[in-house]
């Protein structure tokens, strides 16, 4: 039982567990305390200062974020005193900041900029003192800098704690004190996966996402390209968010939007999705049942998790799928299938994807299997929030647009398709198929509640005609360890193994929670963005990749079955061991 | 201190590879004495006396054997001024920087300095011979400016006697040899 507290903040009764801190309790009385450095998904830092308040009988002022409130606390979080120490707070703050906000990737997205307007802050104050480190944007995927930093520790926290990779630290001491990896190399050299959580937590332009967005727009004004686009299932529940709308499934408006921009044929990656899983499915069977490979069989569609695979735990290499994410396949199969059919030559093809994540922009060229076509299978990755800025750009009013439909051959989907976007999804969606595999019927029930939610690593068991099938969901990277290790300790005492099947995904809450996804995540954001993904799927009449129409045409006319000798060179890769330090 | 270089000249081999196996022996000793972030301290105080600095290789063996990240490592020997990530010199010159030896011309030592050494404060010249840094205050504030090499203070100095003083350590380190 938790001791319950009471106490007062600006005169009004609050009662909360013990523990709370003051900025927890006030936010139940609807009161906000600024804040530049606590986010909600992360332990308080204390760094920034801006949330200071005034306690009853103390001379001193108080962190929100990380003071606990006690029983008869009277609490003052707001009064020309603090008001005036919260701004002198923000112009120091500002004093090593550039004035750069009009040229910056988080212009009218920032936390600071909001801050400072809030304030109305009008003047440099002090003297500025800027640092001068080079922008690094090595990884092709974020770009990393630091002179726009205000030593938050959010980034870090998540690199290090969150996902358990540990790129990048803070160096050094007072004035000196900046991010960067380890020994100053670039990020590129350093352990990072680029799933771009850095970005999503950053409150400035310090982190954020390499922009390709002029890739794009070239491309499109180019009459030799023929342009095909397609979108991830986490981007359409999320893109709304920058127009206002949350929580919202906008598939067809973004079909309507890629025609209206110029784009030839409008595809989905949740068609890939269940190309995935019918090679997954396939390969899950051919090891449980046919003894073809190791078990546990572990996801590789997340490429920031195949990145930190192969840098820290390459031992399990020959547990991973080879089966190449879904936004590869639909990429490859439409510079070769999709050019067959229509008669359009591969080579002008130009293959745009929307992903909710950073990494992904990594993937395209991560391997010589991502030319399995004879070309680069997808020319350019581009982001929710990149996407965002060019609707803008286009003057389009996204929002009221018809609904269209995707172009069938690379377009329709299954349910088990689109909750490739949430965490469990993948787990889900290829347990559907395989059962069907295994005992040649359909599944009653299609929904594996248990493998749904934000618990950071799901359990569950499952009765396969007979055959208990034992699986394990994993999301953030630093739930994955824990995993793994049962795996490696049962293997070593020869013991019968924990588990079947797992699932990874590298993001909190799977690609909905992407690196790449509109700001201000927190839990309660990211279940709105699944519920929209698991409605779609509940929707759905088919919600099984294997009774997908389009994909029974696809094997018919063109790939053979699962995992034989075209499937295997389109849609299948290799890994390999990567160092964690490039040196 | 120059806190941007990382650029350690390399060590002589054999005495990277005798450090390396003390380190390890002694990481063996200590590693169960402490909790992770224990040894750390401990082991970096180590890997400083038995290098003179942290080398990139003995970071690499502290991350493996107490299975700490590098990123770890390095925030922490960036941090604390007692580490360094480059090799100390063998005559480490502290100019004065406090308020009387800078007021007294304690700058222009310094520049004299870098101008005779043709190094920048906080770099060590190539024979690894001479170091340069600034210090606040030695407590001899009467008899500024004055600069410190080793342990030894030279006192109301003009930048005119800084050759000399450089060429009594030549001189002493030729006759060592």
């Amino acid at each position: 039982m938790y001791k319950m507290i009471e106490a007062k903040i600006n005169g009004i009764t609050v009662e909360v567990k013990e523990g709370t801190t003051v900025m927890e309790a006030a936010k139940k009385v609807q009161i906000k305390i600024p804040t530049l450095c606590k986010h909600p998904d992360l332990p308080p830092s204390a760094a920034c200062g801006l949330c200071i308040v005034k306690v009853k009988g103390s001379n001193k002022m108080f962190r929100a974020c990380c003071t606990p409130i006690e029983d008869k606390m009277e609490i003052t979080t707001n009064d020309p005193d603090i008001v005036e120490v919260r701004k002198t707070v923000l112009e120091l703050i500002l004093s090593n900041h550039p004035n750069d906000c009009l040229k910056c990737g988080r212009n009218s997205n920032c936390e600071l900029q909001s801050m400072a307007s809030d304030f109305g802050i009008r003047e440099d104050v002090f003297k500025k003192f800027l640092r001068d480190i080079p922008q690094d944007s090595t990884t092709g995927t974020i770009v990393l800098d630091p002179t726009k930093c205000i030593l938050c520790g959010r980034c870090i926290e998540v690199c290090q704690k969150g996902q358990d990779v540990w790129a990048l630290s803070f160096l050094q001491r007072g004035m000196d004190t900046r991010i960067s990896p380890a020994g100053d190399i670039k990020l590129s050299e350093s352990p990072c996966v680029k799933c771009g959580q850095c970005s999503a937590h950053c409150p400035t332009g310090a982190i954020f996402e390499k922009d390709d967005t002029r890739l794009v727009w070239e491309a499109l004004k180019n009459a030799d390209k023929y342009c095909v686009i397609q979108i991830a299932p986490a981007v359409r529940v999320a893109i709304g968010e920058a127009f206002g709308v949350v929580g919202k499934n906008l598939t067809k408006k973004l079909y309507a939007l890629f025609r209206r921009m110029g784009f030839k044929a409008v595809f989905d990656t949740n068609f890939g999705a269940d190309v995935t899983i019918m090679e997954e499915a396939g390969e899950f069977v051919e090891r449980l049942l046919h003894n073809k490979g190791e078990l546990p069989l572990i996801t590789s569609c997340c490429p920031a998790w195949v990145d930190f695979m192969e840098k820290f735990h390459s031992d399990m290499i020959n547990h991973f799928s080879t089966c190449k994410s879904p936004h590869e396949i639909v990429g490859t199969l439409s510079k070769t299938y999709y050019a067959e059919k229509n008669g359009i030559d591969p080579a002008k093809i130009y293959m745009v994807s929307i992903m909710p994540c950073t990494a992904k922009k990594y993937e395209i060229t991560r391997s010589g299997e991502m030319f399995a076509s004879g070309f680069q299978d997808i020319d350019v990755t581009i982001t929710t929030r990149e996407l965002s800025r060019m609707i803008k750009q286009a003057g389009i009013d996204f929002l009221n647009l018809p609904d269209e439909e995707a172009d069938g051959l690379l377009g329709e989907y299954s349910g088990a398709g689109v909750i490739f976007g949430a965490t469990g999804g993948v787990m889900e969606a290829a347990l559907r198929t395989a059962y069907n595999i295994v005992t040649g019927k359909e599944l009653e029930d299609v929904n594996f509640i248990k493998t749904r939610g934000l618990e950071s690593i799901k359990e569950a068991e499952i009765d396969i005609k007979g055959t208990k099938i034992r699986i394990a969901v994993a999301h953030g990277l630093s739930h994955v360890e824990e995993v793994l290790n049962r795996v490696r300790q049962a293997k070593k005492e020869g013991k019968e193994l924990p588990y079947h099947f797992i699932e990874v995904m590298a993001c909190p809450g799977g690609c909905v929670g992407g690196g790449g996804q509109p700001y201000n995540v927190t839990d309660a954001l990211r279940l709105k963005r699944s519920s929209a993904i698991y409605q779609d799927d509940k929707d759905k009449e088919l919600r099984c990749s294997h009774k997908n129409p389009y994909v029974k045409k696809l094997y018919k006319d063109f790939l053979g079955k699962p995992l034989g000798e075209k499937s295997h060179k389109l849609c299948h890769t290799e890994y390999k061991a990567r160092p964690i330090y490039i040196r | 201190m120059n806190n941007t270089c990382t650029c350690a000249p390399e060590l002589k081999e054999k005495e990277k590879q005798d450090g390396i196996k003390e380190l390890k022996e002694f990481i063996k000793e200590h590693k169960l004495l402490h909790d992770k972030q224990g040894a750390l301290m401990t082991v970096l105080h180590k890997v400083q006396e038995i290098f003179g600095y942290i080398p990139r290789e003995a970071m690499d063996v502290v991350s493996e054997s107490l299975g700490v990240p590098t990123a770890h490592i390095y925030g922490m020997a960036t941090f604390y001024n007692f580490f360094s990530l480059k090799p100390k010199a063998k005559y480490q010159i502290s100019v004065c920087k406090g308020t009387a030896c800078y007021v007294a011309g304690g700058a222009r030592l310094l520049e004299r300095v870098e101008e005779e050494l043709k190094i920048k404060l906080g770099d060590v010249t190539p024979d690894g011979l001479f170091g340069l840094s600034i210090t606040r205050c030695l407590g001899c504030c009467g008899l500024s400016p004055v600069i410190q090499v080793n342990e030894e203070v030279f006192v109301r100095l003009v930048p005119e006697k800084i050759p000399a003083i450089l060429e009594k350590f030549r001189k002493q380190e030729k006759k060592t040899k």
